[in-house]
């Protein structure tokens, strides 16, 4: 069993926590240690951006952090590399590399799925690549058991959950709201009632991302996603005090502990 | 003597691109779920209205009566007498509205918006060309408006921002990454994907996720059929070559198409130099680059070897496009086409012997094309006839070419 699987599996109600931040932001060592902050904070998976030139689907927040770990030159082979020192103490916390297709492409699909592995990295998640265009990718990723994880937006029709679905594995990231990451707070009655739809459709576990920025909305999303993902506002907190290395641990550590009581919470009360 | 001929075996035009928008290899739609449903409504409305007589008919109408069309193939007698060789054609772009030709393509998207019930439009501009284009067919259709453009472009640009804003648009300055096009297109990818519902996003050249460099190109394609007409008019024969210029390669799709199958005309796509291709301070991801994925397509780009876009480099604000479209790139790799490339020096002599000897001020982007033109003509017999689409007029340019030459207006 891959390690994402293992983790919904062990999970026996409790729903997944997973944060997300921009690898490389401001440097790849300060990212190491916040892995293992948001471990202890209660992570089940870390989502690590690759940093990238032209992060479309991104608001200002996470371009910002892409910006800043590109002005060291953060490469995907360092982030993999990164990756491998994370796994030399963790062997339990899945990590999912999570990006745009260009560095990937510029690898080679056959090579980065290699690579990835080899570091110990559980899944990739390439933003701009649908599942049409996939085939390939997914099938390199597959030799080693990787899990390749797609986005589902509100706008994605029947036919297509069907899809993604077919060709995803780890789980589903929806997407709770149109636009970008870090955009407006999110209708958590409307995102329960399309989760539930889309649990439906597939057997994949479903996390939900894009607007959850504290303890309540994650653990009212939790309530029916089998994960919940945070993004923006741990990175912003990365853009504040990234040269406080101090205050950036204790802050990251208590808005995702924070969640993690909540939805923990949430969890016990509905049992 | 070149005649239409029968479609290039192996080639057949007609089949490209397949139905998820692939050129070879190349295109396709690499965007992020939250952008698939609006692009396949358009992709939907597209195949429906390319096809529909009454849609077609009035974007006729359109380039006739507001943009202009057709504009002449002029014969440019001294200069070609000057070079000494091959006859040389000019497609003045330059005399549509707006001057160049970025209104054959919003037009069509315009048409297109309004059947689909669409009331808002964003686009991105490098130079300022398409959103002034952009801007104009708003204010003809009392649509809103609102472009994105990159900072640093917004300073270099400044007439085109002012006509922007004169015909009603909303200009939204772009911050982040390196502060031109392509940020400008990530900003307004940004918006469509927050507004989809009443949104039509209009972009300006032939790239893009499908059907974007298709339907840009079909709307461009007005220019090369022309061309051909024109060319039989004047010559009673096909050109002998076809150059255009190539940023995002728009104009030269449009210039090139109606061509493809005519396999006796030698078509000629030039890119921007810059400093030279050695210096790597350039804008020729044909050139130089390598395959690999950005807004929305697969293309040739400029990249770093870790699969970062880097910055481009050219005296032209429209070149300046680390991408291209994707069947650019397919017609490279089969060698229907071949891509070249002119220097800002090649680029600015051509444009002063254009003004001096033919009196008209091409856009620094079409001396591109010129320039190329300037190299092969005394290669060809006297009998021969290069065409060379002239895009778009430099009055744009004044500012740069002043600042240049060290003079202030």
């Amino acid at each position: 069993m891959t390690r994402i699987a293992t983790r919904f599996s062990e999970a026996s109600g409790r729903k997944l926590l997973v944060p997300y931040i921009t690898a490389g932001d401001p440097d790849l060592d300060t990212t190491l240690a916040l892995m293992h902050t948001l471990v202890r904070a209660g992570a089940d998976v870390i989502e690590l951006g690759i940093p990238f030139s032209d992060p479309m689907a991104d608001g200002p927040v996470i371009q910002a952090a892409c910006e800043r770990a590109l002005k060291n030159n953060v490469s995907l082979l360092q982030v993999m590399e990164t990756v491998k020192r994370f796994r030399e103490t963790d062997q339990d916390t899945a990590v999912v590399l999570m990006g745009y297709m260009n560095p990937v492409e510029r690898m080679g699909y056959e090579r980065f799925a290699d690579l990835a592995a080899e570091a110990g990295v559980d899944g990739v998640l390439t933003v701009d690549m649908p599942p049409e265009e996939a085939e390939e990718l997914v099938a390199q990723l597959r030799r080693h058991e990787l899990d390749s994880i797609f986005l589902l937006s509100p706008t994605t029709p029947d036919a297509r959950i069907k899809l993604v679905s077919e060709m995803a594995s780890g789980y589903i990231y929806y997407v709770s709201l149109k636009g970008v990451t870090g955009a407006a707070n999110l209708d958590t009655t409307e995102v329960a009632g399309k989760v539930a739809h889309i649990q439906s459709l597939t057997g994949t576990p479903v996390a939900v991302g894009f607007g959850i920025r504290d303890a309540d909305s994650a653990a009212a999303v939790s309530e029916t996603a089998d994960a919940v993902v945070v993004g923006s506002v741990l990175v912003a907190l990365v853009g504040e005090h990234g040269q406080q290395t101090d205050i950036l641990h204790s802050k990251l550590f208590d808005i995702v502990n924070g969640m993690r009581q909540a939805m923990d919470a949430k969890a016990g009360a509905a049992a | 003597m070149n005649t239409v001929s029968e479609p290039k075996e192996g080639l057949m035009t007609d089949q490209f691109p397949d139905e998820k928008g692939h050129f070879g290899i190349y295109g396709g739609s690499f965007i992020a779920e939250t952008l698939m449903d609006p692009v396949r409504e358009l992709q939907e409305a597209y195949e429906r209205y390319r096809l529909d007589n009454e849609f077609i008919a009035e974007f006729e109408w359109e380039l006739k009566n507001f943009v202009g069309r057709p504009n002449p193939l002029y014969h440019a007698r001294r200069w070609s007498e000057e070079l000494g060789g091959a006859q040389i054609w000019l497609k003045r772009e330059d005399l549509n509205h707006t001057g160049a030709h970025k209104i054959n393509n919003t037009v069509g998207q315009a048409l297109l918006a309004r059947r689909m019930g669409k009331k808002r439009i964003i686009a991105e501009t490098g130079a300022g060309q398409h959103g002034v284009a952009t801007a104009t067919v708003c204010a003809r259709w009392g649509m809103e408006c609102v472009v994105y453009m990159g900072e640093e472009d917004i300073v270099r640009q400044a007439p085109n921002v002012f006509r922007m804003k004169l015909l009603g648009a909303t200009v939204v300055p772009v911050t982040s990454g390196s502060k031109t096009l392509k940020d400008a297109l990530n900003e307004a990818m940004r918006d469509w994907v927050g507004n989809v519902d009443d949104t039509f996003y209009i972009i300006g050249t032939a790239a893009g996720p499908h059907p974007y460099p298709t339907m840009v190109r079909d709307f461009n394609s007005v220019i090369g059929k022309e061309i051909k007409e024109q060319s039989l008019e004047h010559t009673g024969r096909l050109p002998d070559s076809v150059i255009a210029c190539v940023g995002g390669g728009s104009n030269a799709i449009g210039a090139f198409h109606p061509f493809l199958d005519d396999k006796d005309v030698e078509l000629i796509g030039v890119e921007a130099g810059g400093d030279g291709l050695e210096t790597g301070r350039h804008a020729a991801p044909l050139s130089t680059g390598k395959p690999g994925v950005l807004h929305g397509n697969r293309t040739y780009l400029m990249e770093d070897e870790a699969g970062q876009i880097i910055e481009t480099h050219s005296v032209s604000a429209g070149l300046d496009y680390p991408g291209v479209g994707p069947e650019h790139a397919w017609l490279k790799d089969i060698g229907r086409v071949q891509y070249v490339a002119a220097t800002d020096t090649e680029a600015l002599e051509a444009t002063h012997k254009l003004c001096r000897i033919e009196g008209i001020i091409p856009a620094l982007e079409s001396a591109h094309a010129l320039a190329h033109a300037v190299k092969l003509a005394p290669t060809m017999g006297k009998d021969k006839n290069i065409v060379v689409n002239l895009s778009g007029r430099g009055d744009k340019d004044i500012n740069t070419l002043a600042e240049i030459e060290g003079i202030t207006l």
